[in-house]
């Protein structure tokens, strides 16, 4: 069916702007619902131990109060782990909130006051006392890598694949390399830190009802949680999420704020809010700490021929999450002797959780490092050495890409950045007292497939509306969504309805990974493909239908109209369609299932090429990251307004990790002591200078319905490298520990 | 309402986007909380509620403040323009026109700050270059990383409506 062209591809402002900038968007903590109790959580204080008595009775004589809640006297609950589960739970046993006295990490929840008044709940809280029996823990990770072991395999590790076992023979090729690189990397623990603050209303509809506004990545996925755990049918619990200030993945789980809030609203049979505050939004899961080894040899012709690839990163003593981090290099760069290897060490802490470009951004670190490295060592230039080691073809799995524009991305770049004035030497580039350098990356981030659901509907005024449960918590999926429905019908992106971020609405994925574009869009436009046949099936039996002999390919859809292709003054109202229909809509709910089989033979990603001008000041140890583009290969780009602004979020995302984000443990007790956003860094306005995002063609048949790969994760695994080895450009000294700090390089 | 909470609850006065609001509120709710809770003005965020993020920002008799760090009562008689006064969706102001245009912003958590914190600026008139601005804006945190939008969004303004 031809369409008018297109809704696809333009470069419209997100559909929630007006609310945005007004003041209107209502995000979780903000619906004003009747006669509302306040919840504020109480933390522990201890990293590990029991609790072994809770005193309650000045809380409860502080008027206002209404109940303390704890594991004391908390409603009876599943003890199967099961009934825990989430969409995104790792293999382990999921943190059972108020389950029993046992603390497992510092300021785990414990109790949960509720009062008439959010301060009161809040004043009351700090009155709790706590006696707790301690026991001894350990968060630090680099002492404890004698206790690093493989990963248990789950779920979590279909989608996030382990390492490939090793080839050729590692050893050998790097002892016979024209040029070695060994070093090691370290990242600490960071935080999500999304501006709006985790949050839950709960609306009691009586009866076992529950209306829930939850700050979520999924609605589907806190609906279920909240299901299983507190015994209530699907039905009667809806979550809603049209708001979502920023996640990165702190909400791709049930929170526990979701699951204290709905407690007490099902105990006191009230509607209840409960927000954390700031330093509680550093309790619930991190990019977890993780030590790396890289040791890279290259032949003189500057082939990568040897590639090992250690890491070793935390998870909690309950389950084990985990990221992929070594397996990129041999994705990008095809050397044929390669020693993969990921482990985890358990620790006191809570799990951690995906976190924008989780193991991706990590990895590529020490692998884009290593690279440099080599490059330098055998005078090649760092962008034509990545040239030479191209890979046309993934030897990691010896699997052809479904497709790879990186070559382009890699020229578009340099030439808009003028990589081409680069003195090779390092140091030889200043700006007045400063050092200049020129730095660059690769990057790649993998195109996920998953099952998802959406409903199309055609009413007889004639609108168009389409459904999905899927997010958007500033991605732009709502308009991006939109615009896909739109094109399948020949209309505007104004004329089309997309309705979203409810429970109700047909199941989708868990927002996340980069795959939301390529995964819901492929399910909405299946919706809206099924939808159109049912349309003109109904238009063909109209009384003198022109189209009673028609096939579907000589038709089109347009303004509302079903067309003959070859000739424009002949068409259907499609409400005329409702002249024979008792109903006043037409309806289709269709899954879309990728195929497995077909994808299983390509290797899927999105690349691309981060080019970064730094200045150091060496009396200062500043760095100011002056300017940088970053080429984006990433398939069919729906909307490119807001895929800019997804690449340049990544690209400060990049900033923040080389320069300045990062959760400090005190190791003595087990506690981070930074969880606030004066101490925990991240760029401010006056950091961030010339960012410039190109988008290289690329066309891609094998991924999904639209060929489209996602930018959520991509433009942030390239910009942090490409930072590192612009201040070797700059200084000489190579960064293996993000982020940088001011003692690693002043004189 | 219990007794002692009672005793506790003071009268105050505040302007809020030209109409008079009359709350009787106790001592320790900040602005940010009175505006939030007490008057269903959400526009104004919650980033951190300590002077961290700059999501709280409001115009307070002209100036820029953060609501979290302000007692409501303490402003009494204070004119509190919020972002929900900038401008409407019907007739918006020239910043929340430019921040749509540029696209200067993601979830949009952080603009309604983003936004009153570059009217105050605006309107104090004291940065006048690139890096006066970014300066003078740098309180207010983006964490999906809109900054460069934001900037060009305040710039634009800036030329086309303040020179
Ligand atoms: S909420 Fe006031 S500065 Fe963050
Ligand atoms: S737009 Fe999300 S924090 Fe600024």
């Amino acid at each position: 069916m031809k369409n008018k062209n297109g809704e696809i591809g333009k470069a419209k402002s997100r559909l929630t702007a007006l609310e945005k900038v007004t003041g209107s968007a209502k995000y979780a903590a903000e619906y004003n619902v009747p006669d509302l109790l306040y919840g504020y959580i109480v933390n522990s204080s201890v990293t590990k131990g029991k609790i072994t008595a809770l005193d309650e009775t000045a809380v409860r004589g502080i008027p206002g109060v209404v109940d303390v809640l704890s594991h004391n006297n908390r409603p009876s609950l599943p003890w199967f782990d099961v009934m825990y589960s989430d969409m995104d739970a790792p293999p382990g046993s999921p943190f059972k909130p108020f389950y029993d006295n046992e603390i497992k990490y510092d300021r785990q929840p414990i109790a949960l006051v509720v009062a008439d008044s959010f301060e009161t709940a809040r004043y009351a809280a700090a009155q709790l006392k706590v006696t707790y029996e301690t026991e001894d823990f350990d968060v630090d990770l680099r002492k404890n890598l004698d206790d690093a072991r493989d990963p248990s395999k789950g779920l979590a590790t279909l989608i996030k694949p382990l390492p490939p076992s090793p080839k050729g023979d590692f050893a050998k090729a790097y002892g016979e390399a024209a040029a070695t690189y060994d070093g090691d990397f370290r990242h600490g623990t960071e935080h999500h830190n999304p501006m709006e603050m985790h949050a839950t209303t709960t609306v009691y509809e009586g009866e076992g009802k529950l209306t829930i506004y939850d700050k979520t990545q999924g609605t589907n996925n806190s609906q279920i949680y909240v299901s299983n755990v507190f015994g209530l049918s699907y039905s009667d619990v809806r979550v809603l999420a049209p708001y979502v200030g920023g996640s990165f993945g702190s909400g791709l789980r049930p929170q526990y704020q979701l699951f204290v809030c709905v407690m007490a609203a099902l105990h006191l049979k009230r509607n209840v809010r409960v927000s954390l505050d700031r330093k509680q939004m550093y309790t619930f899961g991190h990019r977890p700490q993780t030590v790396m080894k890289a040791r890279f040899g290259a032949d003189a012709a500057g082939k990568v021929t040897a590639m090992h690839h250690k890491a070793v990163a935390e998870t909690s003593r309950f389950e084990d999450y985990n990221e992929v981090v070594v397996n990129w290099g041999n994705i990008l760069y095809p050397a044929q002797n390669t020693l993969l290897e990921y482990q985890l060490v358990p620790l006191d802490t809570y799990t951690p959780i995906d976190m924008r470009a989780p193991g991706g951004s990590t990895g590529m670190h020490a692998v884009e490092t290593a690279m440099d490295a080599l490059a330098y060592d055998l005078k090649i230039d760092p962008l034509e050495f990545r040239l030479r080691n191209y890979a046309e073809r993934d030897v990691s799995e010896d699997k052809p890409f479904s497709s790879k524009e990186l070559r382009e991305c890699y020229r578009q770049g340099a030439e808009k950045f003028g990589w081409a004035e680069r003195k090779p030497e390092p140091r030889s580039m200043k700006r007045g007292n400063r050092l200049v350098g020129y730095g660059m990356s690769s990057g790649i981030w993998d195109v996920i497939a998953l099952p998802a659901r959406a409903e199309a509907i055609f009413t007889k005024a004639g609108k168009f509306i389409v459904k999905s449960a899927v997010n958007d918590s500033g991605q732009g999926s709502y308009t991006v969504m939109t615009q896909i429905a739109a094109e399948q019908f020949g209309i505007s992106t104004e004329e089309m309805t997309f309705e979203y971020g409810d429970s109700e609405h047909p199941l989708s994925p868990i927002q996340g990974g980069s795959y939301t574009t390529g995964v819901v869009g492929s399910a909405v436009k299946a919706a809206c493909k099924v939808l159109k046949e049912e349309l003109f099936k109904k238009a063909k039996r109209l009384k003198n239908s022109p189209f009673a002999d028609s096939e579907e390919d000589a038709i089109y859809f347009r303004d509302g109209k079903i067309y003959a292709a070859d000739d424009d003054t002949v068409f259907v109202n499609l409400t005329d369609i409702f002249q024979n229909e008792k109903e006043d809509k037409i309806s289709v709910t269709k899954s879309n299932v990728p195929n497995p089989l077909k994808l299983k033979q390509y290797t899927r990603a999105a690349h691309s090429a981060a080019f970064v001008e730094v200045e150091v000041d060496e009396q200062l140890g500043t760095v100011n990251v002056t300017r940088a583009v970053t080429a984006v290969a990433a398939g069919n780009i729906i909307n490119p307004k807001t895929a800019r602004s997804q690449i340049l979020g990544g690209m400060v995302w990049g900033i923040s990790k080389a320069l300045r984000e990062e959760t400090l443990t005190d190791f003595k007790t087990g506690r981070y002591v930074n969880p606030n956003l004066a101490e925990y860094h991240l760029p401010v306005h006056a950091d961030i200078h010339d960012l410039d995002v190109i988008f290289v063609e690329e066309k891609d048949e094998i991924i999904n319905e639209l060929g489209a790969k996602g930018v959520g994760e991509i433009g942030l695994v390239s910009m942090a490298p490409a930072i590192a080895n612009a201040i070797f450009h700059a200084t000489g000294r190579r960064m293996t520990e993000f982020p940088i700090h001011f003692e690693d390089l002043v004189l | 309402m219990k007794q002692t909470e009672k005793k506790l609850q003071y009268q105050t006065t505040l302007i809020v986007n030209g109409k008079t609001e009359k709350l009787t509120l106790p001592a320790w709710v900040s602005l940010l909380d009175a505006l939030r809770h007490h008057l269903d003005l959400t526009g104004t965020k919650k980033g951190c509620d300590h002077g961290q993020c700059g999501a709280c920002t409001v115009i307070c008799d002209g100036k820029r403040i953060l609501s979290c760090l302000t007692l409501a009562v303490a402003k009494d008689g204070s004119e509190i323009k919020t972002i929900e006064g900038v401008g409407s969706k019907e007739n918006p102001h020239p910043l929340q026109r430019a921040f749509i245009e540029h696209d200067a912003f993601q979830c949009g958590y952080c603009t309604p700050g983003q936004i009153c914190s570059a009217l105050g600026m605006l309107e104090e008139g004291e940065a006048q270059t690139l890096e006066e601005i970014k300066d003078s804006l740098s309180g207010n945190l983006c964490r999906c990383g809109a900054n460069a939008n934001i900037i060009d969004a305040v710039t634009e303004v800036k030329a086309n409506h303040y020179e």
